[in-house]
């Protein structure tokens, strides 16, 4: 398989990340060059075999439903870029 | 005394500072001398000098009160992923500007209680992803091993430009690599999700071990690829490695995937009698186009090991060409659901935009380096709808296979598995990746299986190629049985003897 430009344009605003349109034959050429690395996989034989969800056999521990310690709001937005009053601050959402 | 005390091994000065015959105080700052005058290296992005010589008086004070803790006052690198408290902590990317955590990380935390001392924060690839420590904001790192033919002085022209032609430390933990080798700490720590400790401990003749998975605790380490990230140590000898690692490894209730079984003593394991030990040698890692080389230090290393009393055994892991195309769906699809959290929001960088939408695009695009936003990119794209099935389950059940295949070699009986580290010996700053990152991802080849079935994989030194460059011995082991790896390892190390280091000339 490999991607056409405007898959390129469709992937990078899923990821959110702005790609100007200079970048995009490259961002292309170098998606195409590991899709086409990893097309060998088609060939591998999976019938039957169950995909891996845990490379260790564990069960997932469960913790008891409780609120737990917290290090406090003035911690947590601390290293915001944005923040007011122990809230984050971003570019308005709502008109 | 010694007059250079960065020339200790880590259990020299761990057992020179016990004896007080040194102090942590006299310890912690040759070290700190030592990286100041190797700046040029770029190995560290951020020294404590103030924070080190603190915990060495505190050291110091626990030593006299007889309360000394198996670091105590052993001055240690911290590789840039791992979370320090009030430190810079910005997995040398830069989309984690100005990022100072408020906790600590379980793995560094462990070490602060056995007494270690903190010299600082090393360089590292972006977030991880890399095999030769030029994806960093904070620029690449060069290795201590200057290339065949150069003297010091053009060596250090080179330091002050653009370091081009020198050669990489390996990566993802190239800081680690880089500042181990050069004497800048006694040991640091690493994480390896396809290979980051074991190559580049590889390409600088250093001891690097990844050890099972769940084995050390995740938690406070930044997330790359969650099912494959594992962290341990650099040192300069397998001793050394075995005293971090009992420090490391530990269950921890804050990483679900932490496993509870008790941490064994692993230096008791080196120096233990490997007879008898079936040793598997997979003819799959006997790779196309291979340098004659590389194939000889293996063809040594099975000699080596068949001397100390090891039966050696022709294994096959049929599945190992898959385990690299795999691991470039499974890590990327990985990280691009982990590093989803850094939008400019709740900390690090944010570049404004029109809107709350075009603010996380900008942000994105300028934080994150090439490597990082390409791989987000593969990530997304084979888990987005229509070729979740195609690539991410196809390859999880790859996996399996892969799995399967070291399983039914420890069934027969295998107790480990030797193979090279890495195709080849450290390559130039500069000469791979830049037309196609695929070239770059080759690196991995011998390494990123392990990782893929979740074992310990440790790398050894095990002589220089023909152009004096350090190359490395990989061996694979059984599910939490890093002991064995010691025990195994020792025996190259004394059989090959000890790799000299370079001498300063940074």
């Amino acid at each position: 398989m490999s991607v056409d430009q405007a898959t390129v344009r469709r992937i990078a605003h899923l990821a959110r990340i702005a790609v100007r349109d200079e970048e995009v034959p490259h961002l292309q050429e170098e998606l195409n060059a590991i899709l086409s690395f990893v097309e060998e996989l088609s060939a591998v034989d999976v019938s039957g075999v169950e995909p891996m969800t845990s490379v260790i056999p564990m069960r997932l521990p469960l913790r008891k439903d409780e609120v737990g310690g917290h290090a406090g709001a003035d911690v947590i937005t601390r290293n915001a870029p944005g923040a007011e009053d122990h809230f984050f601050t971003v570019p308005k959402v709502v008109e | 005394m010694m007059s250079d005390l960065t020339k200790f091994t880590l259990a020299e000065a761990r057992d020179a500072v016990a004896s007080k015959k040194v102090s942590s105080l006299e310890l912690t700052r040759a070290h700190i001398d030592a990286i100041e005058k190797a700046r040029g290296l770029n190995a560290y992005v951020v020294e404590t000098p103030d924070k080190a010589l603190d915990m060495a008086k505190a050291s110091d004070a626990r030593i006299a009160a007889g309360h000394a803790g198996p670091l105590e006052g052993l001055p240690l690198g911290i590789k840039d992923l791992y979370a320090t408290e009030g430190v810079h902590m910005q997995a040398c990317s830069h989309i984690l500007d100005g990022f100072k955590p408020p906790y600590e990380s379980t793995v560094t935390s462990q070490l602060w209680r056995d007494g270690a001392v903190m010299l600082g924060k090393l360089n590292m690839d972006e977030f991880a992803m890399g095999s030769s420590n030029e994806t960093s904001y904070y620029g690449p790192v060069a290795s201590p091993w200057l290339p065949a033919g150069w003297d010091a002085e053009k060596g250090r022209a080179a330091l002050k430009g653009d370091k081009k032609g020198l050669l990489v430390p390996g990566g993802s933990s190239g800081g680690s690599s880089s500042a181990v080798a050069a004497h800048l700490c006694l040991g640091a720590t690493a994480t390896d999700t396809g290979g980051s400790i074991r190559q580049p401990a590889a390409f600088t003749g250093t001891v690097g071990i990844k050890p099972t998975y769940g084995r050390c605790s995740r938690w406070g380490v930044a997330a790359f690829a969650s099912s494959l990230d594992q962290a341990g140590p650099i040192a300069r000898t397998v001793r050394d490695t075995a005293i971090m690692l009992r420090s490391m490894a530990g269950y921890d209730a804050k990483d679900s995937t932490s496993v509870n079984a008790p941490v064994p003593d692993y230096e008791k394991a080196v120096g233990a009698s490997i007879k008898g030990k079936k040793i598997g040698i997979p003819k799959e890692y006997r790779i196309e186009g291979m340098p004659a080389e590389i194939e000889a230090l293996w063809q040594q290393g099975i000699e080596w090991l068949r001397a100390a009393g090891a039966e050696i055994v022709d294994i096959s892991l049929p599945h190992t060409k898959t385990a690299l195309p795999a691991y470039y769906i499974v890590a990327p699809a990985e990280a691009s659901s982990n590093l989803a959290r850094y939008d400019g929001v709740r900390y690090g960088l944010r570049v404004p935009g029109k809107d709350i939408s075009s603010m996380y695009e900008n942000t994105r695009a300028e934080g994150f380096g090439r490597e990082v936003r390409r791989r987000i990119m593969i990530g997304t794209y084979v888990l987005s709808a229509g070729y979740y099935d195609a690539y991410y389950v196809r390859a999880q059940k790859i996996r399996t296979l892969i799995k399967r295949d070291f399983e039914l070699a420890y069934n027969d009986g295998i107790d480990a598995i030797l193979t090279p580290a890495t195709p080849s010996a450290a390559f130039g700053i500069g000469e791979k990746g830049s037309a196609d990152p695929v070239e770059m991802y080759l690196n991995d080849v011998f390494t990123v299986t392990v990782n893929m079935a979740g074992l310990p994989g440790l790398a050894v030194p095990g002589g220089l190629s023909a152009s004096g460059l350090p190359l490395g011995l990989q061996l694979i082991g059984r599910p939490f049985e890093e002991e064995t790896l010691f025990s195994v390892a020792e025996v190259i190390e004394q059989a090959a003897g000890r790799i000299s280091l370079p001498q300063a000339w940074w």
